[in-house]
Protein backbone atom coordinates (compact mmCIF):
# COMPACT_ATOMS: atom_id res chain seq x y z
CA UNK A 1 0.00 0.00 0.00
CA UNK A 2 2.98 2.24 0.16
CA UNK A 3 3.02 2.22 -3.87
CA UNK A 4 0.98 4.85 -4.32
CA UNK A 5 2.22 7.99 -1.76
CA UNK A 6 5.53 6.74 -3.52
CA UNK A 7 4.53 7.37 -6.95
CA UNK A 8 2.67 10.73 -6.00
CA UNK A 9 6.14 11.70 -4.44
CA UNK A 10 8.18 10.79 -7.26
CA UNK A 11 5.87 12.37 -10.29
CA UNK A 12 5.42 15.49 -8.34
CA UNK A 13 9.24 15.75 -7.04
CA UNK A 14 11.23 19.28 -8.23
CA UNK A 15 14.14 18.06 -10.87
CA UNK A 16 17.34 17.09 -9.67
CA UNK A 17 20.31 18.00 -11.70
CA UNK A 18 21.36 16.16 -14.33
CA UNK A 19 18.19 14.17 -14.66
CA UNK A 20 14.44 15.28 -15.49
CA UNK A 21 12.22 14.53 -12.84
CA UNK A 22 9.85 11.92 -13.40
CA UNK A 23 7.00 14.13 -13.50
CA UNK A 24 8.53 14.81 -16.67
CA UNK A 25 9.37 11.47 -18.15
CA UNK A 26 6.68 9.64 -16.90
CA UNK A 27 3.78 12.26 -16.69
CA UNK A 28 3.16 12.29 -20.74
CA UNK A 29 2.72 8.14 -21.01
CA UNK A 30 0.09 8.16 -18.28
CA UNK A 31 -1.50 11.58 -20.03
CA UNK A 32 -1.32 9.18 -23.33
CA UNK A 33 -2.81 6.03 -21.49
CA UNK A 34 -5.61 8.01 -19.92
CA UNK A 35 -6.40 9.73 -23.57
CA UNK A 36 -6.41 6.29 -25.23
CA UNK A 37 -8.05 4.44 -22.43
CA UNK A 38 -10.96 7.56 -22.96
CA UNK A 39 -11.27 6.68 -27.12
CA UNK A 40 -11.28 2.94 -26.52
CA UNK A 41 -13.88 3.58 -23.56
CA UNK A 42 -16.11 5.89 -25.68
CA UNK A 43 -15.79 3.53 -28.65
CA UNK A 44 -16.46 0.25 -26.30
CA UNK A 45 -19.75 2.29 -24.35
CA UNK A 46 -21.22 3.57 -27.27
CA UNK A 47 -21.46 -0.14 -28.98
CA UNK A 48 -22.71 -1.25 -25.99
CA UNK A 49 -25.56 0.99 -25.63
CA UNK A 50 -26.59 2.17 -29.40
CA UNK A 51 -27.34 -1.23 -30.49
CA UNK A 52 -30.80 -2.92 -30.07
CA UNK A 53 -31.10 -5.65 -27.71
CA UNK A 54 -33.09 -8.62 -28.22
CA UNK A 55 -31.25 -11.96 -26.96
CA UNK A 56 -32.88 -15.42 -28.00
CA UNK A 57 -31.70 -18.72 -26.77
CA UNK A 58 -30.03 -19.72 -29.90
CA UNK A 59 -28.04 -16.15 -29.97
CA UNK A 60 -26.86 -17.07 -26.74
CA UNK A 61 -25.56 -20.24 -27.50
CA UNK A 62 -21.57 -20.34 -28.12
CA UNK A 63 -20.53 -20.39 -31.78
CA UNK A 64 -19.46 -24.21 -32.40
CA UNK A 65 -21.02 -25.25 -35.56
CA UNK A 66 -24.68 -25.19 -34.28
CA UNK A 67 -24.26 -28.37 -31.89
CA UNK A 68 -24.39 -28.16 -27.83
CA UNK A 69 -20.82 -27.23 -26.61
CA UNK A 70 -19.52 -30.89 -24.73
CA UNK A 71 -16.67 -30.98 -22.04
CA UNK A 72 -15.49 -28.53 -18.57
CA UNK A 73 -15.54 -24.80 -19.58
CA UNK A 74 -11.76 -24.86 -19.50
CA UNK A 75 -10.19 -27.98 -20.93
CA UNK A 76 -7.25 -29.68 -19.82
CA UNK A 77 -4.35 -27.99 -22.48
CA UNK A 78 -1.39 -29.71 -24.25
CA UNK A 79 2.20 -29.25 -22.23
CA UNK A 80 3.71 -27.90 -24.89
CA UNK A 81 1.96 -24.75 -23.83
CA UNK A 82 3.45 -24.30 -20.28
CA UNK A 83 6.64 -25.41 -21.47
CA UNK A 84 6.77 -22.23 -24.12
CA UNK A 85 5.89 -20.36 -21.52
CA UNK A 86 8.80 -21.30 -19.09
CA UNK A 87 11.44 -20.48 -22.06
CA UNK A 88 9.60 -17.26 -22.48
CA UNK A 89 10.12 -16.47 -19.13
CA UNK A 90 14.17 -17.43 -19.20
CA UNK A 91 14.96 -15.59 -22.12
CA UNK A 92 13.10 -12.49 -21.89
CA UNK A 93 14.50 -12.56 -18.81
CA UNK A 94 17.66 -12.56 -20.22
CA UNK A 95 17.11 -9.92 -22.70
CA UNK A 96 16.50 -7.56 -20.18
CA UNK A 97 19.46 -8.24 -18.43
CA UNK A 98 21.20 -7.38 -21.30
CA UNK A 99 19.72 -3.87 -22.22
CA UNK A 100 22.17 -2.03 -19.44
CA UNK A 101 25.05 -4.22 -20.30
CA UNK A 102 24.53 -3.05 -24.28
CA UNK A 103 23.83 0.19 -24.08
CA UNK A 104 27.53 0.37 -21.88
CA UNK A 105 29.19 -2.52 -23.75
CA UNK A 106 31.87 0.04 -26.16
CA UNK A 107 33.43 1.72 -22.65
CA UNK A 108 33.53 -1.86 -21.07
CA UNK A 109 36.16 -3.03 -23.20
CA UNK A 110 37.12 -6.91 -23.23
CA UNK A 111 36.26 -7.70 -19.75
CA UNK A 112 32.39 -6.86 -20.43
CA UNK A 113 33.05 -8.79 -23.88
CA UNK A 114 34.40 -11.96 -21.75
CA UNK A 115 31.48 -11.60 -18.90
CA UNK A 116 28.71 -11.30 -20.59
CA UNK A 117 29.42 -13.80 -23.17
CA UNK A 118 30.01 -16.43 -20.58
CA UNK A 119 26.33 -15.34 -19.03
CA UNK A 120 25.43 -16.00 -22.97
CA UNK A 121 27.34 -18.84 -23.48
CA UNK A 122 25.46 -20.60 -20.31
CA UNK A 123 21.83 -19.75 -21.56
CA UNK A 124 23.24 -21.03 -25.26
CA UNK A 125 23.63 -24.16 -23.32
CA UNK A 126 19.96 -24.14 -21.81
CA UNK A 127 18.52 -23.85 -25.55
CA UNK A 128 20.54 -26.13 -27.00
CA UNK A 129 19.54 -28.79 -23.91
CA UNK A 130 15.95 -28.04 -24.60
CA UNK A 131 16.37 -28.57 -27.93
CA UNK A 132 17.90 -31.96 -27.30
CA UNK A 133 15.14 -32.73 -24.71
CA UNK A 134 12.75 -32.02 -27.44
CA UNK A 135 10.69 -28.96 -25.93
CA UNK A 136 10.99 -27.24 -29.26
CA UNK A 137 8.99 -29.98 -31.01
CA UNK A 138 5.69 -28.93 -32.26
CA UNK A 139 4.69 -31.57 -34.65
CA UNK A 140 3.06 -33.70 -32.23
CA UNK B 1 13.57 21.84 -22.83
CA UNK B 2 10.17 24.26 -22.01
CA UNK B 3 8.64 22.88 -18.68
CA UNK B 4 5.94 24.03 -16.37
CA UNK B 5 2.25 24.82 -17.83
CA UNK B 6 3.62 25.12 -21.52
CA UNK B 7 4.80 21.70 -21.54
CA UNK B 8 1.85 20.24 -20.20
CA UNK B 9 -0.26 21.99 -23.13
CA UNK B 10 2.29 20.82 -25.32
CA UNK B 11 1.86 17.25 -23.97
CA UNK B 12 -1.54 17.32 -24.47
CA UNK B 13 -1.59 18.86 -27.99
CA UNK B 14 0.88 15.95 -28.65
CA UNK B 15 -1.31 12.82 -27.10
CA UNK B 16 -4.49 14.39 -29.00
CA UNK B 17 -2.68 14.33 -32.11
CA UNK B 18 -1.06 10.98 -31.90
CA UNK B 19 -4.00 9.40 -30.51
CA UNK B 20 -6.22 10.91 -32.80
CA UNK B 21 -3.93 10.40 -35.92
CA UNK B 22 -3.71 6.38 -35.01
CA UNK B 23 -6.91 5.95 -34.73
CA UNK B 24 -8.13 7.62 -37.96
CA UNK B 25 -5.25 6.35 -39.67
CA UNK B 26 -6.54 2.77 -38.84
CA UNK B 27 -9.71 3.52 -40.48
CA UNK B 28 -7.75 4.53 -43.42
CA UNK B 29 -5.52 1.39 -43.74
CA UNK B 30 -8.69 -0.85 -43.71
CA UNK B 31 -9.63 1.10 -46.62
CA UNK B 32 -5.90 0.65 -48.30
CA UNK B 33 -5.79 -2.90 -47.23
CA UNK B 34 -8.97 -3.61 -49.07
CA UNK B 35 -8.15 -1.82 -52.65
CA UNK B 36 -4.98 -3.02 -52.41
CA UNK B 37 -5.50 -6.57 -52.15
CA UNK B 38 -8.30 -6.02 -55.21
CA UNK B 39 -5.10 -4.54 -57.24
CA UNK B 40 -3.42 -7.76 -56.29
CA UNK B 41 -6.13 -9.94 -57.18
CA UNK B 42 -7.16 -8.31 -59.71
CA UNK B 43 -10.80 -7.13 -59.17
CA UNK B 44 -12.45 -3.90 -58.08
CA UNK B 45 -13.02 -3.76 -54.68
CA UNK B 46 -15.49 -1.63 -52.65
CA UNK B 47 -16.09 1.42 -54.59
CA UNK B 48 -20.24 1.60 -54.16
CA UNK B 49 -20.17 3.45 -50.89
CA UNK B 50 -21.48 7.26 -51.65
CA UNK B 51 -22.45 10.54 -50.52
CA UNK B 52 -24.87 12.89 -51.67
CA UNK B 53 -23.78 16.46 -51.67
CA UNK B 54 -25.53 18.67 -53.66
CA UNK B 55 -27.78 16.51 -55.88
CA UNK B 56 -24.54 15.15 -56.88
CA UNK B 57 -22.88 11.34 -55.80
CA UNK B 58 -19.42 11.22 -54.61
CA UNK B 59 -17.74 7.82 -53.81
CA UNK B 60 -14.15 8.80 -53.52
CA UNK B 61 -12.57 5.40 -54.42
CA UNK B 62 -14.52 3.67 -51.49
CA UNK B 63 -12.88 5.31 -48.61
CA UNK B 64 -16.30 5.97 -47.34
CA UNK B 65 -16.70 1.72 -46.78
CA UNK B 66 -14.75 2.25 -44.21
CA UNK B 67 -17.42 5.36 -42.17
CA UNK B 68 -20.15 3.13 -43.58
CA UNK B 69 -18.64 -0.08 -41.84
CA UNK B 70 -17.92 2.19 -38.32
CA UNK B 71 -21.40 3.58 -38.09
CA UNK B 72 -22.99 -0.14 -39.10
CA UNK B 73 -20.85 -1.49 -36.51
CA UNK B 74 -22.26 0.81 -33.61
CA UNK B 75 -25.18 0.31 -34.16
CA UNK B 76 -25.48 -3.70 -34.39
CA UNK B 77 -26.43 -5.93 -31.41
CA UNK B 78 -24.35 -5.94 -28.82
CA UNK B 79 -24.97 -8.86 -25.87
CA UNK B 80 -22.40 -10.67 -23.14
CA UNK B 81 -22.29 -14.32 -23.76
CA UNK B 82 -24.07 -15.79 -20.53
CA UNK B 83 -21.46 -18.09 -19.88
CA UNK B 84 -18.79 -15.89 -20.12
CA UNK B 85 -16.49 -13.95 -17.23
CA UNK B 86 -18.66 -10.65 -17.54
CA UNK B 87 -15.71 -8.49 -16.56
CA UNK B 88 -12.35 -10.26 -18.49
CA UNK B 89 -14.90 -10.58 -21.74
CA UNK B 90 -15.49 -7.15 -21.72
CA UNK B 91 -12.06 -5.69 -20.47
CA UNK B 92 -10.12 -8.22 -23.59
CA UNK B 93 -10.86 -5.63 -26.36
CA UNK B 94 -9.68 -2.57 -24.54
CA UNK B 95 -6.76 -4.35 -23.43
CA UNK B 96 -5.81 -5.02 -26.74
CA UNK B 97 -6.23 -1.50 -28.37
CA UNK B 98 -4.73 0.75 -25.49
CA UNK B 99 -1.26 -0.43 -25.03
CA UNK B 100 -0.33 -0.28 -29.38
CA UNK B 101 -1.79 3.19 -28.72
CA UNK B 102 0.35 3.88 -25.89
CA UNK B 103 3.97 2.06 -27.30
CA UNK B 104 3.85 5.84 -29.54
CA UNK B 105 4.61 7.65 -26.32
CA UNK B 106 8.56 6.83 -26.66
CA UNK B 107 8.67 7.18 -30.12
CA UNK B 108 10.12 10.43 -32.04
CA UNK B 109 8.37 11.78 -34.64
CA UNK B 110 10.74 14.80 -35.51
CA UNK B 111 13.59 16.90 -34.32
CA UNK B 112 13.29 19.33 -31.67
CA UNK B 113 11.49 22.47 -32.00
CA UNK B 114 12.83 26.09 -30.69
CA UNK B 115 10.03 27.95 -31.24
CA UNK B 116 12.10 31.07 -30.72
CA UNK B 117 14.60 30.22 -33.73
CA UNK B 118 11.84 28.73 -35.98
CA UNK B 119 13.17 31.12 -38.94
CA UNK B 120 17.08 31.17 -38.28
CA UNK B 121 19.01 28.33 -39.62
CA UNK B 122 20.18 25.97 -37.04
CA UNK B 123 23.40 26.77 -34.91
CA UNK B 124 23.85 30.16 -36.96
CA UNK B 125 24.28 33.00 -35.72
CA UNK B 126 21.24 35.03 -33.33
CA UNK B 127 20.65 31.46 -32.77
CA UNK B 128 19.24 30.93 -29.27
CA UNK B 129 20.29 27.25 -28.10
CA UNK B 130 19.40 28.09 -24.56
CA UNK B 131 16.23 28.63 -25.14
CA UNK B 132 13.42 26.53 -24.37
CA UNK B 133 12.37 23.70 -26.92
CA UNK B 134 9.78 21.42 -27.75
CA UNK B 135 10.39 17.26 -28.57
CA UNK B 136 8.97 16.14 -30.90
CA UNK B 137 8.05 12.81 -28.74
CA UNK B 138 5.72 12.55 -26.43
CA UNK B 139 7.52 11.17 -23.24
CA UNK B 140 11.74 11.85 -22.49
CA UNK B 141 11.50 9.19 -19.65
CA UNK B 142 15.25 7.45 -19.45
CA UNK B 143 14.01 3.85 -19.93
CA UNK B 144 12.89 4.46 -23.61
CA UNK B 145 13.07 1.48 -25.05
CA UNK B 146 11.52 -0.70 -22.03
CA UNK B 147 8.23 1.50 -21.99
CA UNK B 148 7.89 -0.53 -25.81
CA UNK B 149 8.43 -3.50 -24.71
CA UNK B 150 6.10 -3.29 -21.52
CA UNK B 151 3.51 -1.67 -23.85
CA UNK B 152 4.11 -4.54 -26.49
CA UNK B 153 4.24 -7.29 -23.85
CA UNK B 154 0.42 -6.59 -22.43
CA UNK B 155 -0.56 -6.73 -25.82
CA UNK B 156 -0.93 -10.50 -25.68
CA UNK B 157 -3.18 -10.17 -22.63
CA UNK B 158 -5.93 -8.74 -24.66
CA UNK B 159 -5.57 -11.83 -27.17
CA UNK B 160 -5.51 -14.19 -24.22
CA UNK B 161 -8.25 -12.86 -21.82
CA UNK B 162 -10.32 -13.21 -25.12
CA UNK B 163 -9.89 -16.71 -25.51
CA UNK B 164 -9.77 -17.44 -22.20
CA UNK B 165 -13.63 -15.72 -21.06
CA UNK B 166 -15.62 -16.42 -24.03
CA UNK B 167 -16.74 -20.13 -23.34
CA UNK B 168 -16.12 -21.24 -26.45
CA UNK B 169 -13.56 -23.83 -27.76
CA UNK B 170 -12.45 -22.62 -30.48
CA UNK B 171 -11.84 -18.87 -28.58
CA UNK B 172 -9.95 -20.92 -26.22
CA UNK B 173 -7.91 -22.46 -29.08
CA UNK B 174 -7.13 -19.38 -30.59
CA UNK B 175 -6.33 -17.29 -26.85
CA UNK B 176 -4.07 -19.82 -26.42
CA UNK B 177 -2.02 -20.16 -30.15
CA UNK B 178 -1.91 -16.30 -29.35
CA UNK B 179 -0.47 -16.34 -25.90
CA UNK B 180 2.11 -18.91 -27.27
CA UNK B 181 3.06 -17.15 -30.97
CA UNK B 182 3.18 -13.61 -29.16
CA UNK B 183 5.58 -14.98 -26.49
CA UNK B 184 7.83 -16.50 -28.62
CA UNK B 185 8.12 -13.83 -30.75
CA UNK B 186 8.56 -11.40 -28.14
CA UNK B 187 11.88 -13.02 -27.02
CA UNK B 188 13.52 -12.77 -30.40
CA UNK B 189 12.20 -8.73 -30.58
CA UNK B 190 13.88 -8.21 -27.54
CA UNK B 191 17.28 -9.82 -28.40
CA UNK B 192 17.58 -8.89 -31.76
CA UNK B 193 17.54 -5.10 -30.81
CA UNK B 194 20.51 -5.38 -27.75
CA UNK B 195 23.14 -5.64 -31.40
CA UNK B 196 21.68 -2.09 -31.75
CA UNK B 197 22.02 -1.25 -28.44
CA UNK B 198 25.91 -1.90 -28.25
CA UNK B 199 26.20 0.08 -31.62
CA UNK B 200 23.87 3.27 -30.60
CA UNK B 201 25.03 2.96 -26.79
CA UNK B 202 21.62 4.01 -25.73
CA UNK B 203 18.33 2.48 -24.97
CA UNK B 204 16.38 6.11 -25.53
CA UNK B 205 14.92 5.99 -29.22
CA UNK B 206 15.34 9.66 -29.90
CA UNK B 207 19.19 9.58 -29.45
CA UNK B 208 19.56 6.51 -31.07
CA UNK B 209 17.77 8.40 -34.42
CA UNK B 210 20.84 11.52 -33.37
CA UNK B 211 23.32 8.74 -33.79
CA UNK B 212 21.64 7.81 -37.21
CA UNK B 213 21.55 11.29 -38.18
CA UNK B 214 25.16 12.10 -37.53
CA UNK B 215 26.66 8.45 -38.37
CA UNK B 216 24.77 5.96 -40.90
CA UNK B 217 20.96 4.34 -40.56
CA UNK B 218 20.82 1.76 -38.13
CA UNK B 219 20.27 -0.73 -41.27
CA UNK B 220 23.75 -0.47 -42.48
CA UNK B 221 24.93 -1.24 -39.06
CA UNK B 222 22.53 -4.16 -38.10
CA UNK B 223 21.58 -5.78 -41.56
CA UNK B 224 20.71 -9.41 -39.87
CA UNK B 225 18.90 -7.62 -36.81
CA UNK B 226 16.65 -5.51 -39.31
CA UNK B 227 15.58 -8.93 -40.87
CA UNK B 228 15.02 -11.07 -37.30
CA UNK B 229 13.15 -7.78 -35.77
CA UNK B 230 10.78 -7.09 -39.42
CA UNK B 231 9.99 -10.54 -39.30
CA UNK B 232 9.07 -11.27 -35.53
CA UNK B 233 7.44 -7.44 -35.41
CA UNK B 234 5.03 -8.84 -38.25
CA UNK B 235 4.60 -12.38 -36.55
CA UNK B 236 3.32 -10.02 -33.18
CA UNK B 237 1.20 -8.34 -35.17
CA UNK B 238 -1.03 -11.66 -35.43
CA UNK B 239 -1.94 -10.93 -39.37
CA UNK B 240 -1.11 -13.60 -42.29
CA UNK B 241 1.03 -15.11 -42.55
CA UNK B 242 1.49 -15.42 -38.97
CA UNK B 243 -2.45 -15.66 -38.26
CA UNK B 244 -2.80 -19.22 -37.19
CA UNK B 245 -4.54 -17.48 -33.47
CA UNK B 246 -7.15 -16.43 -36.03
CA UNK B 247 -7.13 -18.83 -38.59
CA UNK B 248 -10.74 -19.13 -40.14
CA UNK B 249 -10.35 -22.01 -41.81
CA UNK B 250 -9.48 -24.12 -38.86
CA UNK B 251 -11.03 -22.25 -35.74
CA UNK B 252 -13.60 -19.73 -36.92
CA UNK B 253 -12.11 -16.62 -35.91
CA UNK B 254 -10.00 -17.52 -32.75
CA UNK B 255 -9.98 -16.02 -29.75
CA UNK B 256 -12.92 -13.21 -31.46
CA UNK B 257 -15.27 -15.61 -32.35
CA UNK B 258 -17.68 -14.48 -29.42
CA UNK B 259 -16.99 -10.85 -29.88
CA UNK B 260 -19.69 -8.39 -31.46
CA UNK B 261 -19.11 -5.95 -34.37
CA UNK B 262 -18.00 -3.04 -32.35
CA UNK B 263 -15.35 -5.37 -30.29
CA UNK B 264 -14.30 -7.36 -32.71
CA UNK B 265 -13.72 -4.46 -34.79
CA UNK B 266 -11.71 -2.71 -31.42
CA UNK B 267 -9.26 -5.79 -31.91
CA UNK B 268 -9.17 -5.44 -35.83
CA UNK B 269 -8.10 -1.47 -34.68
CA UNK B 270 -5.87 -2.68 -32.57
CA UNK B 271 -4.24 -5.10 -35.18
CA UNK B 272 -4.08 -1.97 -37.21
CA UNK B 273 -2.68 0.09 -35.01
CA UNK B 274 -0.03 -2.75 -33.80
CA UNK B 275 1.02 -2.57 -37.86
CA UNK B 276 1.70 1.22 -37.88
CA UNK B 277 3.67 1.10 -34.39
CA UNK B 278 5.78 -1.74 -34.83
CA UNK B 279 6.68 -0.13 -38.76
CA UNK B 280 7.51 3.30 -36.54
CA UNK B 281 9.74 1.15 -34.31
CA UNK B 282 11.66 -0.01 -36.87
CA UNK B 283 11.63 3.18 -39.03
CA UNK B 284 13.38 4.67 -35.88
CA UNK B 285 15.83 2.23 -34.92
CA UNK B 286 16.85 0.78 -38.74
CA UNK B 287 15.70 3.66 -41.15
CA UNK B 288 17.05 6.41 -39.62
CA UNK B 289 13.22 8.11 -37.94
CA UNK B 290 12.58 11.25 -39.14
CA UNK B 291 15.57 11.90 -41.27
CA UNK B 292 15.62 12.69 -44.97
CA UNK B 293 18.94 11.53 -46.37
CA UNK B 294 21.34 13.90 -46.42
CA UNK B 295 19.71 16.59 -44.88
CA UNK B 296 20.84 17.54 -41.14
CA UNK B 297 19.47 19.90 -38.80
CA UNK B 298 21.61 23.02 -40.88
CA UNK B 299 20.28 22.19 -43.99
CA UNK B 300 21.28 19.07 -47.06
CA UNK B 301 24.75 18.19 -46.61
CA UNK B 302 26.17 16.98 -50.26
CA UNK B 303 29.69 16.31 -50.02
CA UNK B 304 29.23 12.99 -51.47
CA UNK B 305 28.21 14.15 -54.97
CA UNK B 306 31.01 17.33 -55.00
CA UNK B 307 28.80 20.29 -53.94
CA UNK B 308 31.38 21.16 -50.85
CA UNK B 309 28.89 24.18 -49.83
CA UNK B 310 25.88 22.83 -47.89
CA UNK B 311 22.13 23.89 -49.33
CA UNK B 312 20.76 25.98 -45.69
CA UNK B 313 17.19 25.72 -44.43
CA UNK B 314 15.34 27.45 -41.73
CA UNK B 315 14.84 25.68 -38.76
CA UNK B 316 11.33 25.26 -39.66
CA UNK B 317 11.75 23.79 -42.97
CA UNK B 318 14.11 21.28 -41.76
CA UNK B 319 11.50 19.94 -38.80
CA UNK B 320 8.31 20.33 -41.52
CA UNK B 321 10.41 18.01 -43.91
CA UNK B 322 11.66 15.88 -41.57
CA UNK B 323 7.97 14.88 -39.73
CA UNK B 324 6.61 14.39 -43.06
CA UNK B 325 9.57 11.99 -43.95
CA UNK B 326 8.87 9.96 -41.01
CA UNK B 327 5.25 9.67 -41.90
CA UNK B 328 6.43 8.38 -45.84
CA UNK B 329 8.83 6.07 -44.08
CA UNK B 330 6.34 4.51 -41.58
CA UNK B 331 3.47 4.61 -44.52
CA UNK B 332 6.04 2.51 -47.28
CA UNK B 333 6.59 -0.23 -44.52
CA UNK B 334 3.07 -0.70 -43.79
CA UNK B 335 2.40 -1.29 -47.35
CA UNK B 336 5.28 -3.58 -47.62
CA UNK B 337 3.69 -5.76 -44.31
CA UNK B 338 0.03 -5.53 -46.19
CA UNK B 339 1.76 -6.69 -49.35
CA UNK B 340 3.59 -9.59 -47.20
CA UNK B 341 0.05 -10.31 -46.10
CA UNK B 342 -1.56 -10.37 -49.50
CA UNK B 343 1.37 -12.86 -50.97
CA UNK B 344 2.02 -15.34 -48.47
CA UNK B 345 -0.41 -18.32 -47.23
CA UNK B 346 -1.18 -18.89 -43.85
CA UNK B 347 1.84 -20.93 -41.98
CA UNK B 348 1.30 -23.90 -39.86
CA UNK B 349 1.31 -23.40 -36.30
CA UNK B 350 4.52 -25.77 -35.69
CA UNK B 351 6.23 -24.13 -38.48
CA UNK B 352 5.18 -20.41 -37.05
CA UNK B 353 7.05 -21.72 -33.56
CA UNK B 354 9.80 -23.69 -35.07
CA UNK B 355 10.87 -20.30 -36.80
CA UNK B 356 10.91 -18.35 -33.88
CA UNK B 357 12.45 -20.58 -31.41
CA UNK B 358 15.17 -22.20 -34.13
CA UNK B 359 16.17 -19.99 -36.45
CA UNK B 360 15.57 -16.38 -35.14
CA UNK B 361 16.28 -17.04 -31.69
CA UNK B 362 19.90 -18.57 -32.13
CA UNK B 363 20.20 -16.30 -35.19
CA UNK B 364 20.04 -13.61 -32.60
CA UNK B 365 22.29 -14.90 -30.23
CA UNK B 366 24.52 -14.85 -32.82
CA UNK B 367 24.04 -11.43 -33.74
CA UNK B 368 24.95 -9.86 -30.60
CA UNK B 369 28.11 -11.90 -30.06
CA UNK B 370 29.01 -10.80 -33.89
CA UNK B 371 28.15 -7.36 -33.15
CA UNK B 372 30.58 -7.65 -29.57
CA UNK B 373 33.15 -8.75 -31.86
CA UNK B 374 33.11 -6.34 -34.43
CA UNK B 375 32.92 -3.50 -31.94
CA UNK B 376 35.79 -4.84 -30.14
CA UNK B 377 37.80 -4.81 -32.98
CA UNK B 378 36.57 -1.27 -34.10
CA UNK B 379 36.96 0.15 -30.63
CA UNK B 380 40.78 -1.18 -30.50
CA UNK B 381 42.02 -0.03 -33.34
Amino acid sequence: MQLVPTLIQALTAVDTAGSLSLRYQYGPIFAMLGFALVVAGAVFSLATFLGPKNPTPEKLIPYESGSPTTGAKHVRLSVKFYLTALLFVVFDIEAVFLYPWAALYQSLGWQGFVEMFVFLAALSIALIYCWKKGALEWET
Amino acid sequence: MITGTTFWIATAIKVFAIVFGLVNLGAILLWVERRQSALIQDRMGPNRASIKLFGKEFRVAGLLHSAADGVKMLWKEDFVPPGADKLLYQLAPVISLVPPLCLFAVIPFGPSIYPDNLRRVFGSEGWNAAASYIPLHISMADSGILVVFAMASSGVLGAALAGSSSDNKFSLLGGIRAASQMVSYEVTMGLSLVGSFMVFQTVRLEQMVQWQVDHVWGIFVQPLAFILFFTAAVAETKRVPFDAPEGESEIVAGYFTEYQPMKMGMFALGELVEVMTSSALITTIFLGGWQFPFLKLDGFHLEMFGIAKPIVLSHLAVVIISAITFVVKVGLLVLLQMQIRWTLPRFRYDQIMKLGWRILLPASLINILLTGIVLLFVNAR
